[in-house]
């Protein structure tokens, strides 16, 4: 879906937090930026900024669009409409669909789902092994050359456990500058865990996910891709020690970058004692002192970004005992609040490293050079206003995801998404969708 | 008492004494040529056994029924406890049914929680047994069972020591009996091989010992808890032989304790493997006893939980 | 405003009383069990026994209690309560006059359910009931063989029975509910 041509103008706007302008979107692209009052406002649409934060438009490295398979939970559209809410762009849609994203047929397919939704951009993730079943490569370069031009792969839910397969996989994909993004799972100090292992999950009586069943695998990892030379992405860190591997790579010059989720930023274990398994997630919710660990290395960017591992499930699987639910839980509507909440307003990250974290590097991980652009005249107007005051509880209800396992169910959160544009389309205009999702064949 | 029990940890000192009190008049009562009484006349007691246990399920009915109250035994084992929805489907089938009381047992932890907190029901909810996690009225029979013994059947089991020993990870009488114990004012240690004890056990209210002969002189009650075989193939530990060796009570080291002390196992038990049959069928196993007082224990949980509840 | 309707030299001359009832109507103190019911009935049957031993000596009538809880119909309406000892004299019921003794009679639900209570631990040859006061509003149709004394009341009012072994005095007060 292409841009009408319709000029915007959007005024009173701090583009990255900075002093107040007003910017003019020409068909996809920005057209002018000037002071204040500077430019014509005849023939545009006007959005009055009132001195709010504009940032390029974001990009999730990590979404569960379900579809094709389980579009009870959720499919390309609904997903789409929810990261357009969410202030999104660009998704990278993950591969642990039925069938499995491990063909050139199954990418193209996401990939035209998405421009058939028109909300976002769906770059789909392919997986690293037939199947997700981690026994041979899939057809990576197969996926790379297709239409929808895949460059990161994943088996995520499931750790490429075998060294072997994952030292192949980071070498081979290196023919086409692509990445490896490791769920890092060691999966037989793993079998059947429930929660983070610690004094709450032996007093819970649920099997503990112990922190170094993530450290070690992350550790084999950098390990690898330092000795054979490639990329790798480390996907939603969760514990201090994983950061402190991470820290240690990259100061010897690895090529690792690492994601973290929102709810990995404001949810800790504790919520567990509920036995509401909304609040059961891989890897799990960990201790505060993870938490204030995985903040500050978002901070001083020994985690490159934050993806929102947006995981929908019908009600059926998460109503229902602990042991038996699914893992997982939304989070492209409210991963821009989090990160205010928990990163912004602390003074842990200005606006300028909030459009990195989650607009830039993210963009650049997935080498999509259409978004996490700058704000300046010429590049494509993917563009989020952001009010950075706003806040209301959130309710799962007024969701756009077709699922409601909402951890942030009734939480005082900000409420920060004014309007989305999609080169130079909006997608939101006033907190709500500009326009329903693409007709379906 | 709170409107549920759901854990030993739900239970004040004052609450758990009053359970324990309760449950001595009871067993006077039941003692005698009464053993009905219509205290709960009326009222709907359902046992919603998610996991077999007959044991149990017998003495939650026994004393359902020895207080007059109708008694449904709901036994969903096998039906697709893997697509969780049957769990509230039976709650919401057992709330129109008017039930009073729901009795549970279900081998995911937490699922007697999410019963009681889910909305889906308005009955009182009692553990029976979930998972890995807790049963609180195994811990009040053992309390009462210990209290007859070391405390003369009145007031707390302040400064009793009581060892427990077995694989207390997968233990959910440990933990409810260490949560109660505690409040009771006993002084708890545990033993196990450290693979059988959980991560994070130092901040539990007890000791905790790798080595069984070095608490045994000083113990009032020595509680040993089941070992499942197949905990073997996992590699908890290396066999069934060295197990029983290093953390079995045998005659030699039921020699060790006190004249007073009694032996206790919430049973089923494997003999020869954490107890052999000399020591559970000696003088000092009370094994037999604590199935007894279960149901005076059970009758008077019932009691206190449906007192002052709304008609259904 | 509490007013106090017995102090203890009254309350002491209506056990007297009582006692010598329960001997006249008895025709003596043979084959006559005492069942107090908790709490304060039991220090009540104790004291109507120990009189009865000094009108009679050599009677040594056998005083029990009787604890009606687990018979009351009130538990859907009130928290469930601590359980009193029930205690049966070794000589049993069976073919004995049984006289229940309370503290107050009010609405006749406590005696009903002490004679449900009763009828689970034998068969008396008859069942009396004595109270200390009666203080009317009856919701059952049950009434006292002796009453140390009527207090006509409204059911707003509360009467307390203190007893000196449970309350330090010997007192019958008339207080508004609060």
């Amino acid at each position: 879906m292409t841009s009408n041509g319709t000029t915007y103008l959007l005024t009173d706007v701090r583009p990255l937090g900075g002093d107040p302008v007003d910017v003019r979107i020409d068909g996809e692209s920005i057209g002018a930026i000037g002071t204040r009052g500077s430019l014509a406002a005849e023939g545009a649409h006007v959005v009055a900024g009132a001195g709010r934060v504009l940032l390029p438009g974001l990009v999730d490295l990590h979404t569960h669009l379900r579809e094709p398979g389980r579009e009870d939970a959720e499919t390309v559209a609904t997903g789409s409409a929810a990261a357009a809410l969410g202030g999104f762009t660009a998704v990278h849609a993950m591969a642990n669909t039925e069938p499995v994203a491990d063909t050139a047929g199954v990418v193209e397919q996401v990939w035209h789902l998405g421009q058939q939704a028109g909300l976002v951009d769906v770059f789909p993730v392919g997986a690293v092994t037939v199947g997700l079943r981690g026994e041979r490569l899939a057809e990576l370069g197969a996926m790379a050359d297709s239409t929808a031009g895949v460059r990161v792969f994943s088996d995520d839910g499931r750790c490429v456990s075998d060294a072997v397969l994952m030292r192949r996989a980071l070498e081979y994909v290196k023919a086409f500058d692509g990445v490896i993004a490791q769920h890092s799972q060691e999966p037989r100090l793993t079998a059947d865990a429930q929660m983070n292992e610690g004094e709450l999950s032996g007093r819970l009586g649920l099997r503990g996910w112990p922190a170094v069943a993530e450290e070690a695998i992350i550790a084999r990892d950098v390990l690898l891709a330092d000795h054979v030379g490639s990329r790798l992405h480390v996907c939603h860190v969760s514990t201090a020690g994983s950061v402190e591997i991470i820290r240690w790579a990259k100061s010897r010059g690895i090529a690792v970058t690492a994601e973290v989720t929102p709810h990995h930023l404001l949810l800790t274990e504790d919520l567990a004692t509920s036995y509401d398994p909304v609040f059961k997630v891989n890897p799990p919710l960990r201790r505060p002192a993870d938490v204030a660990a995985v903040r500050e290395a978002l901070a001083d960017g020994t985690i490159d970004i934050v993806a929102t591992d947006h995981a929908p499930h019908p009600v059926e699987d998460k109503e229902c005992e602990w042991n038996v639910a699914a893992f997982g839980m939304l989070g492209l509507e409210q991963a821009l609040a989090v990160v205010i909440e928990t990163m912004v307003a602390p003074g842990l990250l200005d606006w300028a490293g909030v459009a990195d974290r989650l607009s830039s590097a993210p963009a650049r991980i997935g080498r999509r050079t259409g978004h996490g652009t700058p704000v300046e005249v010429g590049q494509p107007a993917n563009l989020v206003l952001v009010d950075p005051w706003a806040r209301r509880p959130v309710d799962p209800a007024a969701s756009a995801s077709r699922s409601r396992n909402n951890p942030y169910a009734g939480r005082d959160l900000p409420a920060p998404v004014v309007a989305t544009f999609l080169r130079g389309r909006p997608t939101v205009l006033d907190g709500a969708l500009c326009a329903p999702a693409g007709p379906r064949p | 008492m709170n409107r549920h029990l759901l854990s030993a940890a739900d239970l004040s000192h004052e609450d758990a004494v009053l359970v324990l009190d309760t449950a001595r008049e009871l067993a006077a009562v039941t003692g005698r040529a009464v053993k009905k009484l219509p205290t709960l006349r009326g009222r709907t007691v359902v046992n919603l056994f998610f996991e077999d246990s007959t044991r149990t399920r017998i003495s939650f009915e026994a004393a359902a029924k020895r207080l007059s109250a109708d008694v449904i035994n709901f036994s969903a084992k096998g039906s697709s406890v893997s697509k969780g929805e049957s769990l509230k489907d039976t709650a919401l089938t057992l709330q129109a049914m008017g039930a009073d009381a729901v009795v549970i047992r279900h081998s995911a932890s937490g699922a007697p929680h999410r019963l009681a907190h889910s909305g889906w029901i308005s009955a009182a909810v009692v553990n029976a047994g979930d998972g890995t996690h807790e049963h609180p009225t195994q811990a009040l029979l053992d309390a009462y069972t210990m209290r007859e013994h070391l405390a003369g059947g009145a007031g707390d089991l302040s400064g009793r020591r009581v060892t427990i020993v077995g694989d207390v990870l997968h233990s959910r009488v440990a933990r409810s009996n260490v949560l109660l114990l505690h409040t009771l004012g006993a002084e708890v240690t545990l033993v196990a091989p450290p693979t059988l004890l959980p991560v994070g056990v130092e901040t539990w209210p007890c000791e905790v010992s790798y080595d069984l002969d070095a608490p045994l002189p000083k113990s009032d009650a020595l509680m040993m808890l089941r070992v499942q075989r197949e905990r073997m193939d996992a590699a908890y530990f290396p066999s069934e032989r060295e197990y029983a060796r290093r953390y079995g009570l045998d005659a030699r080291r039921a020699a060790l304790l006190p004249d007073h002390a009694v032996v206790m196992h919430p049973g089923p038990m494997n003999r020869g493997m954490e107890i052999t049959a000399e020591v559970a069928d000696g003088p000092r196993s009370v094994i037999v006893e604590q199935v007894t007082n279960g149901v005076s224990i059970r009758m008077a949980v019932l009691y206190l939980l449906l007192g002052g509840a709304e008609p259904a | 405003m509490a007013t106090r309707v017995l102090d203890e030299a009254d309350v002491s001359r209506a056990l007297s009383r009582i006692a010598h009832e329960i001997l006249e109507r008895e025709k003596g103190a043979e084959r006559l069990v005492l069942m107090g019911i908790p709490s304060r009935g039991v220090p009540l049957a104790r004291r109507i026994a120990e009189r009865i031993a000094g009108i009679e000596p050599g009677a040594d009538v056998p005083v029990g209690s009787l604890d009606i809880t687990m018979f009351r119909d009130d538990l859907r309406m009130k928290p469930a309560r601590a359980l009193e000892p029930t205690v049966v004299p070794p000589e049993g019921i069976d073919g004995r006059t049984v006289v229940l003794v309370d503290d107050v009679l009010f609405s006749g639900r406590t005696i009903r359910a002490a004679l449900d209570a009763l009828s689970e631990l034998g068969r008396p040859r008859a069942v009396r009931l004595a109270v200390l006061v009666d203080r009317g509003h009856r919701e059952l149709p049950i009434r006292a063989d002796h009453v140390g004394k009527n207090v006509p009341t409204s059911l707003r009012e509360s009467v307390r029975v203190r007893v000196a072994e449970l309350d330090g005095v010997d007192e019958v007060v008339i207080g508004e509910d609060a």
